[in-house]
């Protein structure tokens, strides 16, 4: 009975996903005349358009680069600041960490038209570093919460015996803290990189041209000859590997990672 | 748990101060600027005071926005708590399926949410979709961009299929938590299914469910691009929901004042959910140390 639930359940997950890679591999012309659960002629052709055309390849490339480049900032500015949270009270820290939880609960369409006029003003607008410090808005206090999660769960004798033993913080903190909260770092990038992945409100307003991530490409598929069925279902697989690759890693930790590092 | 009180900590978190209080306050502030003010373009503003508010408050287009939002979170919340739970009842406890169901699960939480959109709007076309040709075929008159009732059960149905994994996933670990020893000692007394599940996985499972509530109350409350992606707020306005409905707004029709009075509405109650999530879950960390020590 368990069992036939949880198939049930897991069936529904993948039809249509299932679906989706099934069209990305027929041509157009099968797609539209008829139904095939299989793919009558196997084509790659799909697949081929998006890796040979810059329009669509150089989508990729923008949102890998502003996604990473979010990361990076993210994690690398969070850190210090989930240890203080950890270790220290100090002056409004209950206020400030609730502060960061509402820009994480934040709408973006709330934010989607004065970081339209703030990037512009400041001359980033349709560069992926707009993209990426937008995203820092939800992800910066994510990884501030993960982080924090994982380094409660060190005990503080640590910290007071590198101390002793007469560790700088900083080279504490590199050499002997960090490597003791490598996977909660793990978790917190992961995260970080999946909601700026995920994200296509913020992404779309803040670029035009140069910097368009995949996602607005793809909402962009309609031409005069009508939707291009084929490409699209193609660009949307395409989305799903990168993160269908890096969920096994982080496959036990997943739950900590929504529950903002609380479960 | 007594940490030390030291007010140089501020240092340490002073670069993400600075770089969320430049994402988020000095937006915010502008905002706050446009909703007084009303403009004729050029560049020139006049104040214009609490107008947008009133104006908004009254207005029939946001009382519907905002009825269509909170009905869509009370549907989805009725109906993912529920199945999440029941699915992460039904998850193996070890064994090597463990790590297969957890990847599949989480499958659909990584997807970007327009291909969700895209995934579900192929998906429930009556000419090349699975979904609305098999109804098609048994009779049905299915379909998501003219009918409004078959709007709203497809981005329901997205939205279960999106997130019900997170819920799931959630109660799991909540579930993973309970020792052995619990359901030996039920089994010794006899319990059965129904009040092992009341008495002892319910209880451990409250403060993770009381995550997933709140969670997806509030992603659900700010829902974008896939109602966005599949329906485009329609049909008519029958699926703009209030996150549709101010993009509409703001970068559409650029109404600034209006959309930044209703972004500040928005914003507020959101602050006060946020408030409710903060105070549930510092509650219970502390409840939880207190029991500990």
């Amino acid at each position: 009975m368990k069992r036939l639930i949880l198939a049930l359940y897991i069936a529904f997950l993948l039809v249509p996903i299932y679906w989706l890679v099934n069209m990305s591999l027929k041509t157009n012309q099968e797609i539209v005349s008829t139904m095939t659960i299989f793919p009558r002629d196997i084509t790659f052709a799909n697949y081929m358009t998006i890796f040979t055309d810059p329009a669509w390849y150089s989508g990729y490339i923008n949102s890998i680069t502003y996604v990473v480049l979010n990361t990076i900032i993210s994690i690398s500015v969070a850190l210090p600041a989930a240890y203080a949270f950890s270790r220290y009270r100090f002056l409004g820290d209950k206020h400030m960490f609730f502060w960061l939880l509402t820009n994480r609960m934040a709408p973006p369409a709330v934010f989607a038209l004065p970081f339209f006029n703030l990037y512009s003003a400041i001359g980033l607008f349709d560069t992926p570093l707009a993209v990426a410090l937008a995203h820092c808005l939800f992800n910066v206090p994510l990884a501030v919460w993960i982080l924090e999660g994982f380094m409660s769960g060190v005990p503080r004798e640590i910290d007071e015996t590198a101390y002793i033993d007469g560790y700088s913080f900083p080279r504490f903190f590199v050499k002997i803290f960090m490597p003791l909260i490598a996977s909660g770092i793990g978790v917190a990038a992961f995260f970080c990189f999946m909601f700026s992945w995920v994200e296509l409100l913020l992404a779309r307003t803040l670029t035009s041209v140069n910097a368009k991530p995949i996602a607005a490409t793809m909402t962009r598929t309609v031409s005069a000859a009508g939707i291009d069925w084929g490409v699209l279902a193609a660009a949307g697989v395409l989305t799903i590997v990168p993160g269908a690759i890096v969920i096994y890693f982080v496959r036990n930790y997943i739950a900590k990672g929504f529950a903002l590092g609380r479960v | 748990m007594n940490k030390p009180f030291d007010n140089r900590a501020w240092f340490l978190v002073l670069p993400v101060f600075l770089l969320v209080a430049f994402s988020a306050i000095l937006p915010l502030m502008t905002v706050v600027n446009y909703s007084v003010q009303d403009t004729f373009g050029n560049n020139q503003f006049f104040w214009a005071g609490t107008d947008w508010y009133v104006q908004l408050l009254a207005s029939e287009r946001f009382h519907q926005a905002l009825g269509r939002q909170l009905l869509f979170s009370a549907i989805i919340l009725l109906i993912q708590i529920p199945l999440g739970v029941l699915i992460a009842l039904c998850m193996p406890r070890k064994g090597w399926t463990v790590s297969l169901t957890l990847v599949l699960m989480a499958l659909p939480l990584l997807i970007p949410w327009n291909v969700v959109g895209t995934i579900w709007q192929v998906f429930g076309r009556g000419d090349i979709g699975l979904l609305g040709y098999t109804l098609n075929r048994i009779g049905l008159d299915y379909n998501y961009v003219n009918n409004i009732g078959d709007a709203w059960v497809t981005i329901v149905v997205m939205d279960v299929w999106h997130w019900t994994s997170l819920v799931a996933l959630l109660a799991y670990a909540g579930l993973r938590s309970i020792p052995d020893a619990y359901y030996q000692a039920a089994k010794i007394d006899g319990a059965s299914r129904w009040s092992i599940f009341r008495l002892i996985q319910l209880p451990k499972m409250k403060h993770v469910l009381i995550i997933a509530v709140l969670l997806r109350f509030m992603d659900s409350f700010m829902i974008y691009t896939e109602p966005f992606v599949l329906t485009g707020g329609g049909p008519g306005n029958s699926t703009t929901f209030l996150s549709i409905d101010l993009v509409k707004l703001a970068l559409g029709q650029f109404d600034l004042g209006p959309a930044a009075a209703m972004s500040i509405v928005y914003f507020l109650v959101i602050l006060l959910l946020s408030w409710v999530f903060y105070t549930v879950m510092t509650r219970d960390e502390n409840e939880r140390q207190g029991g500990a020590s």
